[in-house]
């Protein structure tokens, strides 16, 4: 690899890179995010590479393993450009046929495309698949393109320009100004204008500073963190170099869990690369600027995905959050100022720094400038990984990107946030989505995560689930969360087995303001948001449990019956082979019926009856 | 030497207190009281037993918020109040919770008493220690034992040594018993479970539960 020493190096290598480019043929690009590898997508790849070898026509295709593309359900995803054709649930054996019928003849595989769940019709491209048509990929939209691991393919596309002209043509004041009026801001969850914390931080006194990505990513179903840094990660170091520059800090530091191997590895090897190129180290670009960055490698907590935390786990000490009157940037990590951003925010740096603060502050709302990612799952059609713009209405991602109900069962929740988040009820889906209006319902922005529920999810289960979640995760420091979660876990419970009483909904209540009110950091503060947001908007389904000892959804065990309906049923003895506990009896062709002492409530019985003769209450 | 000041507001009234101090200590200066559990002078403020909170705006209008009074620094201009209605309603849900994980533990009840506890909504169990980490404190910062600190996470958290086994730092000083609020006698009132006895308030029943004015007693020589 070459050593670039100015700007103008940098562009020549560029050139370079973009003519070797042009003589080429085809390229494919097999997806190798975390969930394509799941998918078997490393088979994949490694049978074109077979393939194309075997056919020693290395000249006219390029195999590209790719990071994420989003549309993870889908995967393994190949596409094939020039001619952009998407395929969709790649299997090893599909592999020759792409070859010989769609690479060297040009014809199209219908079975490998993507169907259109409205009018089944196959689709062909990328950009008219209604999961992608409504989108708009700023950041995410790298990972299609380039190959994490290649340092050339992201100086291909114009990475690292954003590099060059913050520290050749860009003071420092300028930058953080530019920053500032783009409006960015976080994109953890907090959403703190990220501008205004560069500059507190740049004025905070201090020889060194610190520079931390935060890579923690623990939201149970949001994963955009980890599919930018495995998928472009020199799109957030990049945007750390800059960030540094404007800072004026020396060294920094990527914190990813070590859940995460491809994103450390992915990360590792991007520092490597940015160094050995000399756009990391001593005298970057030759313009005198100096910054490092390394790996930091956390246990896997979730609390550690906040701040002052991250910053105790990097120093080698419990990962546990302090009193955080004194910010960090004006003492963060051993002491010094230090300034924390998201990966998503971080990658969208460079963009800003290219394109300039009114373009980007031209996408979004008035106080929500610019994209969001969101990791949509739960009951709906199409899930993934979204990027869309501030400001779009639920609707829009649910029922357009997402593709609406999966189950036959209407949808009736979303849940933003991840667990800290809130349930938000179908009928407010028409709420744009940005930072202060998702908190003005009770929930918030969060990291993204957004869990569509339909009809057949219960809402005191949902409030179970995370409040749970969140009990295993509390540090336990401050008692509020430690011993305020478990009683609220505790109460849930009993709720959900039928042992509630009138006290239990208002007591929860109390507790949930008390917790909100009263906690030491983040997670304690949030964790109460979905037990309060369920309680706001779907006290109807608690009230149910509590008094009429019912679960509208028939979700929770203790409270519903399965029964057998008589005119239904036609006595082919289905469910009497599948009940594990032999509790249904009847001969053949004659009525069955459930025995209640025995009966587990396992459901297998309404899952083999053909007649849909079992009811459950 | 003169001293810096800055001027903050607790409870209404007016104070010039020292640059740099905590709210606790600002409002104890003036005599204003804010119960504690995890707090003891000497050892670096915790936070984490939330029961010093109070209801801080920084500049007397517009929001407030909460925060721990021992963790937190006076700023110039800020308005406190330690007894707001919000805060009532913290203190004594978080008293509730405390006494509730661990009824026996005579600074659990007692702070519970203090707050007009009657009865607890939730069920009790029986832990001798209540996190408060001062034994933690009291061996890393006055004793240099680091022999002690907090393992596990959440509700398996615990106050151990390193691979529970003793190590040799340990000088077996005692610092850590000396300071535990778990190994005071416990009070001897309560008779049934859910039951607060609340007699540190009462003066006459005074002698079996609260020998006269022990570290974290609130009885009724030493009121709210």
């Amino acid at each position: 690899m070459r050593k670039i020493k100015s700007g103008c190096d940098l562009e020549k290598w560029r050139e370079d890179i973009l003519s070797k480019q042009k003589q080429n043929g085809v390229v494919i690009s097999v997806c190798g995010g975390t969930g394509c590898h799941a998918y078997g997508c490393k088979k994949v790849k490694d049978e074109f590479a077979k393939t194309i070898r075997k056919k020693r026509n290395d000249q006219t295709i390029h195999l590209k393993f790719t990071g994420c593309r989003g549309f993870c359900e889908r995967g393994p995803i190949v596409t094939i450009q020039p001619q952009g054709i998407f395929y969709q649930k790649v299997q090893e054996k599909d592999v020759p046929l792409i070859l010989s019928e769609t690479v060297e003849k040009g014809k199209i595989l219908d079975h490998l495309l993507y169907e259109d769940l409205m009018t089944k019709q196959s689709v062909t491209s990328e950009k008219d698949i209604p999961f992608y048509k409504a989108q708009c990929r700023l950041v995410m939209g790298n990972n299609g393109l380039i190959e994490p691991t290649k340092i050339e393919d992201y100086i291909g596309i114009g990475g690292y320009q954003a590099l060059a002209k913050a520290l050749f043509q860009m003071k420092p004041d300028q930058i953080i100004e530019e920053i500032k009026s783009s409006g960015l801001r976080g994109r953890g969850g907090a959403g703190f204008p990220t501008g205004r914390k560069w500059e507190d931080c740049r004025k905070a006194p201090g020889e060194v500073k610190y520079i931390i990505c935060n890579c923690d990513e623990g939201d149970p179903g949001a994963y955009m963190d980890r599919s930018l840094l495995e998928g472009s990660p020199h799109s957030v170091l990049e945007g750390m170099i800059i960030g540094a520059f404007a800072i004026g800090g020396s060294h920094g530091y990527i914190y990813v869990r070590h859940e995460y191997p491809l994103a450390c590895k992915n990360a590792e090897k991007a520092i490597i690369q940015a160094g050995k190129a000399g756009l990391l180290g001593n005298n970057i670009l030759g313009s005198g600027f100096s910054f490092d960055v390394e790996v930091a490698k956390g246990g896997g907590a979730f609390v550690c995905g906040e701040s002052t935390a991250l910053v105790a786990s990097i120093e080698g000490r419990i990962g546990e959050p302090r009193s955080k009157q004194v910010h960090m940037v004006e003492q963060g990590l051993w002491g010094k100022p230090t300034n924390l951003n998201n990966v998503e925010t971080w990658s969208n740096v460079p963009l800003i720094i290219n394109k300039g603060s009114p373009w980007f502050s031209s996408i979004g709302t008035e106080k929500s400038k610019g994209t969001k990612i969101f990791s949509l799952v739960g009951k709906v059609k199409n899930t993934g990984l979204v990027e869309v713009p501030m400001g779009i209405t639920l609707k829009e991602i649910i029922f357009d990107i997402g593709g609406g109900q999966r189950d036959g069962k209407p949808i009736k929740a979303v849940q933003t946030g991840g667990p800290s988040g809130g349930c938000i009820p179908a009928s407010l889906f028409d709420l744009p989505v940005d930072f202060d209006s998702l908190t003005k319902v009770g929930s918030m922005m969060g990291s993204g995560g957004m869990i569509v529920m339909d009809e057949g999810t219960c809402m005191v289960d949902v409030a179970k689930y995370f409040v749970h979640f969140l009990q295993e995760e509390s540090c336990g420091k401050c008692l509020p969360c430690r011993e305020g979660l478990k009683r609220m876990g505790e109460i849930l419970d009993r709720i959900t087995e039928g042992k509630g009483d009138a006290g239990s909904l208002s007591l929860l209540e109390e507790l949930g303001e008390v917790v909100a009110d009263t906690s030491l950091c983040g997670l304690g503060k949030t964790a109460p948001n979905p037990v309060l947001s369920a309680l706001r908007y779907f006290r109807s389904e608690f009230e149910a449990h509590v008094y009429q000892k019912k679960c509208p959804a028939a979700v929770c065990t203790p409270l519903i019956q399965y029964s057998i309906s008589e005119t239904d049923c036609t006595g082919c003895g289905a469910c009497k082979k599948v009940c594990p506990t032999q509790a249904i009896q009847g001969d053949k062709k004659q009525s069955h019926r459930i025995l209640e002492d025995l009966c587990s409530k396992c459901g297998s019985c309404k899952d083999v009856c053909k007649a849909n003769a079992v009811m459950v209450q | 030497m003169e001293r810096k000041t800055v001027n903050v507001t607790i409870d209404g009234r007016s104070l010039d207190v020292e640059e740099g101090s905590t709210i606790l200590l600002a409002a104890r200066e003036f005599g204003i009281h804010i119960p504690t559990l995890c707090y003891l002078e000497h050892l670096s403020p915790y936070g984490g037993c939330r029961i010093c909170v109070v209801e801080i705006s920084n500049n007397g209008g517009g929001r407030t918020y909460i925060d721990t009074s021992c963790t937190h620094e006076v700023r110039e201009g800020m308005v406190i109040q330690t007894g707001s209605p919000r805060i009532i309603r913290a203190r004594k849900m978080l008293a509730e919770l405390l006494v509730a994980s661990a009824p026996n533990v005579k600074v659990a009840q007692d702070i519970a008493a203090r707050m007009g506890l009657v009865k607890v909504r939730f069920p009790f169990e029986d832990n001798r220690c209540i996190l408060c980490g001062l034994c933690i404190r009291m061996c890393y910062e006055q004793m240099d034992g680091k022999a002690l600190g907090f393992v596990g996470r959440g509700m398996g958290r615990k106050v151990s040594m390193p691979f529970e086994v003793r190590p040799d730092t340990c000088r077996l000083c005692r610092g850590c018993d000396y300071v535990c609020p778990g190994v005071i006698v416990p009070c001897q009132g309560i008779k049934d479970p859910g039951e607060l006895c609340g007699r540190c308030v009462r003066i006459e029943d005074m002698p079996t539960c609260c020998p006269m004015g022990t570290f974290g007693c609130f009885c009724e020589k030493n009121p709210l």
